[in-house]
Formats: structure tokens, C-alpha cells, sequence
């Protein structure tokens, strides 16, 4: 980098083809760029080439459904899979009204710019919180002060604190992009503010609110610190059906990535823990394909 | 165009509901949809009182020199001690190493994904890059904790390879994909015609890409960098696994505790003062976080603006 600014006899060079040290930098340059690009490469390449290799052969259909059981030496996630299922659904049936609301207030009613810039400003720094405090916060906030104990609703209302910024801003981003004229002609034949935004406007973004609800999805599935210290490590199966709904707000127990912490660092159990891994992989790359999917049909419209 | 017309049509319908109170459910959904946009705030604000209340009381029992500037951290010993300086250093050398392994490779990475690489091949590239972007962090971990800390071990005959070390590698790796886009998105924003003209007047295409491209982007670039920094100092389950724990003051080869990870560690079982104490590294690391917030808006407005 520094090497930018140490050859001013570069210029001078500039009219006769190239100087000796006008080639040296230009061969430097380009030999960095490639060794940088060729690091990256291989660290990608690396990187996923070994977890499928060590979590591939453990995969099995069985691993991935059956519950754990000692008794029946059966190794399973079963029950975390599920799990991660439930804090889902919970978190996003929560946070999409709040930050489609919240989205919905600040490009179609606020006036106050001043409230507008505090919105954006508070949204902001929720996004930039590290998770780790988002953990503190769940345990002495939804765990302890609101004694819902270490319980999956637990994990589910810290994340949704934790989502809420993505869910803002991807909803907000697509109303903006929604024609001024279809709000013009929606008041204009006399419908009231709400009927338009949800006639007009709310059908015509819904794309960006399937973003944020994916990018949503990405952030919980890989979110592990949070869900560590609120939704306990259980690994065993929860039975909603014949205990009754209620019996939701008690239920604790692992999600896949907790899994993946407790088989690597509390049991030393790798070759599982990698393919919990290959497991996160597969999620993460179906949400990268929806995500762009769904924005490639954005830009279309 | 924007503001005015974006006020103004919602005038005759919000003055029908409220004047004529035909339309109630107006004025509901209006409430309902301002109470949602507050909650952001309402958030931030619940979370720094609850962090401030629960994390003085254990820096007013310690005292705050010997909180911040103790150099050691015994939190279950008979005589406890909770000095934090250890895990701040660690905090502070760890992020720098990452920016350090991370930028450079992030940036030329950039460069190469925005104007060297082939199109075809950047269209290969980044969708993995971003696949890396979207890996939980608790496998970076795992694969730091079976590939980089046995051969950390062996390389510099330690006792145990979970080290300061392997937590830099493995967190430039996490902040590479961030560096990367956002780079890579500051440098496809300049303007054509700056290295067009540069070109023009005889640079080569390595002089324009470092000399005008670069510079042009600086902004987007060191939002870039602020962002990894951010990235870095937050993270803490992958670095739990691979940074061995113990809080020694840093350095390269022996075990340490993050910011982070003294959290992390002791979460689980803490009690009493040991508890409040951990609050109280979460009050430091949330007004450490908030700083780099700022610097990141700062940049990233500057951006918008220039």
C-alpha cells in the first residue's frame, strides 16, 4: 500500500513507455492482487471442502430425525432441528408486524424528521450490537426480570430485539421503491390512509418483506451466543401435542448451532459437531440462494 | 419532488378521520404504527439502562481504576480479583491483528473481484464469498479449534495451540467476506470516467486502480475496515473456542480472554459480585461498540453525502 506514495518519478515516466520502477509497482501490484485473491480462493475452497469431509459420512437420514437416546445408542438432531423451527416461526411472528410497522411509520406517516433521524439511529445501533451483549440482555431481561427461565420464548424475544433492524430496513428499502402515483391514485379515489397502505402499498412490497424475513432466518439459524445462555442445552424432543400449547412458553432445549457447541466443546464429539456443520452450511446457502432469488425479482419490478 | 409530495397526499385523508370521526380505525392503526417505529428506541433505550444498572454497581464495589486497570482477572479465587485490563488488551491486539491479516487481503481481494477478475470468475467468486459471509460463526470455531489450533501446537511446540494467535486467524477470516463486499461495493461506485481519464493520460491500469479508484473509494473503504473492527471486537463464541481462556495479559502463543469471552466463560454459573462483574465487562464492551458506531456512521454519511 505504502508503496502508492513513494514513486513520484512515476509521472515523469509517463510519455516514454514505462520506467523501470513504473514496471516494478505495476508487477508488484498485480502479483499482490493475485496472491490476495489466490489466499481467498483457496481459503474458500479449504474451508468447505474439510467440513464436508469430516461431517459427510455421519450424515444419515437417521442422524438427522431421531432424538438421541442412550438406551438405543442412537446419536440424532432431531429434536434440534425442530427447535431451531420453533424459535423461527416464534421470533418472526413478533418482529414482522413490529418492523414492518416500524417500517411502515417512518416512510408513510412520520413528519418529524427529527424522530425519523432518532428511529434510524436507534435501528442502527441495534444492528451493530454484538451478540454476546444481546445475550446479558436476554438472560436479565426476558430470562430473569420477566422470569420466563431459560425457555425457547426466551431466545425468541432476544432475537427478536436482534432481527428487528434487518426486518426495518429491508421493509423500508421496498416501500420506498413503491411509485409515488399509486399512493396519489389509491387517496385519490378516496380511500383512507390505512385501506391505501394496506390495498396499495403493503401488497407491492412484499418482496422486500420476504427479504428481511430470510435475512431474518439467516441471522437465527446462526446465532449461537444468544441462544447459548436463554434456550439451554437440551437435546431431547418436545412434545407440544400431548402436553398442550401452553407447554410452548416452558420448553427449552437446543437449536442446531447450540448443538454444534455442545458436541464440539462439552462431549468432544467432532465428527458430529461437523456434521452439524454441514447442516448450517446447506441452510446458509439455501437462504443465500432465496435472498438473492427474491432480490433479482425486486429489481425486475 | 421527494418530501412534498410524499407528505402532502395523506393530508385530506388523516384531516376526514379525525375532524369527522367516520374513520376511527384511521387514527388506530396510525397509533399502533407509531408505537411499532418508537420501539427501536424503546429498545435501545431498555437495553443501555438495563447495562448501566446492572453493570455499576460491581465497577462502584471494585472501583474503577481497579476495575479497568487491574491486571488480573480471579474472579472465583478465595480473594477475588476483577481487573479487566487482560481481557481489554486482548480485546485491542486481537481486533488489530485481525484488521491487520484482514484488510489488506480483503481489499486487494476487492480490487481484484471489481476490476482485474474476469467476469465470468467474479461471478463464481462472490457468491461463495458470500456463502463465507453467511456461515454461522460457531463453525469458523469449529474449524479453528481442529485445523488451526493442533497445527499452532505443533508449529511452535506449545503446551496447547489455543492462543491469541489462532483467535487473530480465525477472526480475519470471519471479517474478510464484510471487507470484501463493502470494498468491492465502494469501488464499483466510482465513476467510470476517473479512470477512463486516467487512463487516457497514460497510467496503467494497476496505477489507476490503486491511485484513483482507491483513493476515489477511501470512504467506502474505511467503512470497511471500521466495520470489521466492529465485527471483530463483538465476536465471541468462535474465538471461545479457539483463544484457550485463560486470562493471562496477551500475547501471541499463550492462552487469553477476550472482552467477549469473559463474558461467555462465566455467564453460565456466575453468581453475586463474580455475576455484576460481568455485567459491568458488558457495560465497557457496549461503550466500546457504541464509539465505533458512531465512527462507522460518520463514514458511511460522508458517503451518501460525497
Amino acid at each position: 500500500m505504502s508503496s502508492i506514495k513513494e514513486s513520484p518519478q512515476a509521472r515523469t515516466g509517463a510519455s516514454q513507455g514505462l520506467s523501470a520502477s513504473r514496471r516494478a509497482y505495476n508487477t508488484g501490484m498485480r502479483a499482490l492482487i493475485y496472491i490476495a485473491a489466490a489466499i481467498v480462493v483457496v481459503l474458500l475452497v479449504f474451508l468447505l471442502g474439510y467440513i464436508l469431509y469430516r461431517g459427510l459420512p455421519n450424515l444419515t437420514w437417521e442422524f438427522l430425525t431421531s432424538e438421541e437416546s442412550v438406551v438405543r445408542d442412537v446419536q440424532g438432531i432431531g429434536p434440534a432441528i425442530l427447535n431451531t423451527l420453533y424459535v423461527i416461526l416464534a421470533t418472526l411472528v413478533v418482529v414482522l408486524p413490529l418492523g414492518v410497522g416500524a417500517a411502515i411509520y417512518l416512510t408513510e406517516y412520520a413528519k418529524n424528521r427529527k424522530l425519523v433521524a432518532a428511529i434510524e439511529f436507534a435501528t442502527e445501533t441495534l444492528a451493530g450490537i454484538p451478540s454476546i451483549i444481546y445475550a446479558l440482555v436476554g438472560v436479565l431481561i426476558f430470562a430473569e426480570s420477566l422470569a420466563l427461565g431459560k425457555t425457547l420464548i426466551a431466545g425468541a424475544l432476544t432475537l427478536v430485539i436482534m432481527t428487528l433492524p434487518t426486518v426495518i430496513r429491508t421493509t423500508q428499502e421496498s416501500l420506498k421503491t413503491v411509485p409515488q402515483s399509486y399512493r396519489e391514485g389509491s387517496l385519490g379515489l378516496g380511500s383512507g390512509k390505512w385501506h391505501m397502505i394496506r390495498t396499495v402499498v403493503l401488497p407491492s412490497s412484499i418482496d422486500g418483506i420476504v427479504t428481511g424475513c430470510i435475512l431474518s432466518i439467516g441471522r437465527i439459524v446462526g446465532e449461537s451466543a444468544v441462544l447459548l445462555y436463554t434456550v439451554g442445552m437440551s437435546m431431547s424432543m418436545q412434545d407440544f401435542f400431548r402436553n398442550g400449547l401452553e407447554s410452548f412458553f416452558s420448553a427449552s432445549g437446543s437449536t442446531l448451532s447450540v448443538a454444534l457447541y455442545v458436541y464440539a466443546k462439552v462431549r468432544a464429539d467432532f465428527d458430529l459437531a461437523f456434521s452439524v456443520a454441514v447442516v448450517l452450511i446447506v441452510i446458509t446457502l439455501v437462504i443465500n440462494l432465496a435472498s438473492s432469488l427474491v432480490g433479482r425479482k425486486l429489481k425486475k419490478n | 419532488m421527494s418530501e412534498q409530495s410524499l407528505r402532502n397526499p395523506s393530508a385530506p385523508a388523516g384531516r376526514k378521520g379525525r375532524n369527522g370521526g367516520a374513520r376511527p380505525l384511521e387514527s388506530v392503526m396510525q397509533m399502533i404504527f407509531f408505537i411499532c417505529g418508537f420501539i427501536a428506541i424503546a429498545f435501545v433505550l431498555v437495553i443501555t439502562i438495563y447495562l448501566i444498572i446492572s453493570g455499576l454497581p460491581a465497577i462502584r464495589e471494585i472501583g474503577l481504576v481497579d476495575f479497568l486497570f487491574g491486571q488480573e482477572w480471579a474472579s472465583t479465587a478465595e480473594e477475588p480479583k476483577f481487573g479487566i485490563l487482560p481481557l481489554i488488551l486482548t480485546s485491542v491486539y486481537g481486533t488489530a491483528g485481525a484488521i491487520l491479516i484482514g484488510v489488506p487481503i480483503g481489499f486487494l481481494m476487492a480490487v481484484f473481484l471489481s476490476k482485474v477478475a474476469p467476469r465470468r470468475v467474479a461471478a463464481v467468486v462472490r457468491p461463495v464469498v458470500d456463502l463465507l459471509a453467511g456461515i454461522p460463526s460457531i463453525v469458523y470455531g469449529l474449524v479453528g479449534l481442529m485445523v488451526l489450533v493442533p497445527f499452532i501446537r505443533e508449529t511452535f511446540h506449545t503446551a496447547a495451540g489455543e492462543s491469541l494467535l489462532a483467535a487473530i486467524v480465525v477472526l480475519a477470516v470471519m471479517i474478510l467476506p464484510s471487507i470484501i463486499s463493502v470494498s468491492e461495493t465502494a469501488l464499483n461506485a466510482v465513476p467510470k470516467e476517473y479512470e477512463e481519464a486516467s487512463l487516457a493520460l497514460g497510467a496503467t491500469d494497476i496505477e489507476t486502480y490503486f491511485r484513483i479508484s482507491a483513493p476515489a473509494a477511501k470512504s467506502g473503504i474505511a467503512a470497511a475496515v471500521v466495520l470489521g473492527v466492529g465485527r471483530a471486537i463483538g465476536e465471541a463464541m468462535a474465538i471461545m473456542m479457539v483463544a484457550g481462556n485463560v486470562a493471562n495479559m496477551p500475547d501471541l502463543l499463550s492462552s487469553v480472554r477476550f472482552l467477549t469471552t469473559g463474558i461467555a466463560v462465566e455467564l453460565a454459573y456466575s453468581s453475586g459480585l463474580q455475576r455484576q462483574a460481568l455485567f459491568s465487562i458488558g457495560l465497557v464492551l457496549f461503550l466500546f461498540i457504541m464509539c465505533i458506531n458512531v465512527i462507522l456512521n460518520v463514514f458511511l454519511k460522508r458517503d451518501k453525502e460525497g
